[in-house]
């Protein structure tokens, strides 16, 4: 028997998972997938945890119910890859060979790498909402919250979903003002980037937006640390921001078993081609998703699309053929903007997101760079796509590659 | 594509001023190009950018936080010798591309 194994069961090791056992014969392919846990969240759903729109129990689901029959999981970290032998080992003692290996491990947030996150006001002032314990937390702080500087902050680049963050201060202002406490809230944006967004006709539509709803930006604030006891944010040119409650995205790095692995960069992240997602070491270890290096968002459609071309380039490494599919880094992204209303962004390594329609030229349904109703269902509806469709392998009508049907180019 | 006078030499480089060729730099460039951002170029200004020009060969972008581990500046010491964007001008000043950040 041959063997592939999985490292990590989030959204594209599943995903994974699943395209390839309905494609390898299972005569000749024994397929394992690992993880340390047993619980399958999803996240685009973690943003909403904090306004009450969605609870804990939208967002989980066992992880077992999108695992096929016959393949082996195992739960347990992992401690490291040993290329030169093509062994894992993992943290409950067990050593596994494989023929292939797919690395899907993803990132994490890192409150200890920014002095004083981490301190005695963690879950109390401040929170994130990349963690379903913080989500929830901040969703309790919320509901008696009577109003302040309520400071956004963006430490470090890159971190999973980019534009969460905008979408999180969106909706604040909304909550804020169905509560009737939106005049005692001073809402800004704290963040390394030199404006809302880094390519510059999203930056522009994004920052209208924000400005719109009375949402200051405060640009190119790269965080030193915080100050507890005087509340303030401080950044590395020794700017000050007060705050009454800080939300923030801790810095993000890969998983230590990268490291452990010798396989990634500084940030854990594993060292990857940009276009094939095979590692830069070994022939027969690819990533995907969130664990890779690849310089465009993390985010769970970058992993969907280059699923697609990760199945075609392990279904050619294993027949010994050449890895023909390109992946171009295409990434979309429903930014959800408050009163039921969200734009989307479509883009890939060298192009920016530009206006137009999505996927459709002239028909839509949805809008690029634009607030519609319509996009706002599109993101309530993937839930549903997520759990029945995407986790399951399962062809999405869109193509992997951007395509710039649609877009208009000025 | 723009062609700039930058210390007697005629360098193409982009609308914002960074170099389209990393191979047409030398001190006197970066120094012509630091005196226009007010910065006075010392050895350690030096370090820092022989060290991005390395890694940038090696086909490496770095990120502030990167070069705060590379045991030539701390983060705040990056901030001190390039004030406000120390990876957007110590990037033009090493005669490399501007930096991107891949969100």
């Amino acid at each position: 028997m041959k063997k592939l194994i999985i490292l990590g069961a989030g959204t594209a090791g599943t995903m994974m998972l699943n395209k390839l056992y309905h494609e390898l014969d299972q005569n000749e392919w024994e397929l394992t997938i690992v993880d340390q846990s047993k619980e399958h969240y999803y996240q685009p759903g973690f943003l909403f945890i904090p306004f009450g729109i969605y609870k804990k129990k939208d967002v989980i689901k066992p992880k077992y119910n999108f695992f096929p029959p016959g393949v082996n999981v195992i739960f347990s970290p992992i401690d490291r890859v040993e290329g030169e032998n093509n062994k894992v080992y993992l943290e409950n003692g067990q050593t596994l060979d494989y023929d292939f290996l797919i690395i899907a491990t993803g990132t994490q947030t890192r409150p200890s790498e920014t002095p004083g996150l981490q301190d005695k006001l963690w879950y109390k002032d401040i929170f994130d909402f990349y963690t379903l314990e913080g989500a929830l937390k901040l969703h309790d702080k919320l509901k008696e919250w009577e109003g302040g500087d309520l400071i956004m902050c963006i430490p470090e680049l890159p971190y999973k979903c980019p534009v969460a963050p905008i979408e999180f201060v969106c909706l604040a202002d909304d909550y804020f003002t169905k509560a009737g406490i939106r005049d005692k809230v001073n809402i800004k944006y704290a963040t390394l980037m030199s404006g809302a967004f880094t390519k510059p006709i999203a930056s522009k539509m994004l920052g209208d937006m924000l400005a719109e709803k009375n949402i200051e930006i405060i640009p190119d604030f790269y965080l030193e640390s915080v100050d507890n006891d005087a509340k303030k944010i401080i950044s590395y040119d020794g700017r000050e921001v007060d705050f009454d409650l800080l939300t923030i995205v801790p810095v993000n790095m890969g998983s230590d078993m990268i490291a452990r692995s010798g396989l990634g960069d500084d940030m854990n992240y594993v060292k990857i081609d940009k276009q094939t997602l095979q590692s830069v070491h070994f022939d027969n270890i690819f990533a995907i998703g969130d664990a890779g290096n690849l310089p465009t968002s993390k985010a769970g459609s970058v992993a969907h699309f280059s699923g697609e071309i990760l199945f075609e380039n392990i279904l050619a490494a294993i027949d010994g053929r050449e890895l023909k599919a390109k992946f171009d880094g295409h990434a979309n992204c429903y930014i959800e903007s408050g009163k039921g209303k969200a734009t989307l962004i479509d883009f890939n390594y060298d192009t920016e997101p530009l206006p137009g329609e999505y996927p459709l030229p002239g028909i839509g349904p949805f809008s690029l760079l634009k607030e519609t109703k319509m996009n706002h269902y599109g993101k309530l509806i993937f839930r549903w796509i997520y759990w029945h469709m995407l986790l399951k392998g399962k062809e999405l009508p869109v193509e992997a590659n951007m395509s710039m049907v649609g877009k208009k180019v000025s | 594509m723009p062609v700039k006078t930058i210390a007697g030499k005629e360098i193409n480089v982009t609308e914002e001023g960074y170099l389209e060729d990393m191979n047409q730099w030398n001190e006197d460039v970066a120094k012509a190009i630091a005196s226009e951002l007010n910065i006075d170029l010392t050895d350690k200004h030096f370090e820092v950018l022989n060290f991005l020009r390395e890694k940038a060969k090696n086909g490496e972008t770095l990120t502030i936080r990167q070069v705060g581990k590379s045991g030539i500046v701390d983060i705040k010491e990056f901030y001190k010798l390039f004030p406000k964007g120390p990876m957007k001008f110590a990037s033009k000043i090493a005669g490399l591309p501007k930096p991107t950040s891949c969100v």
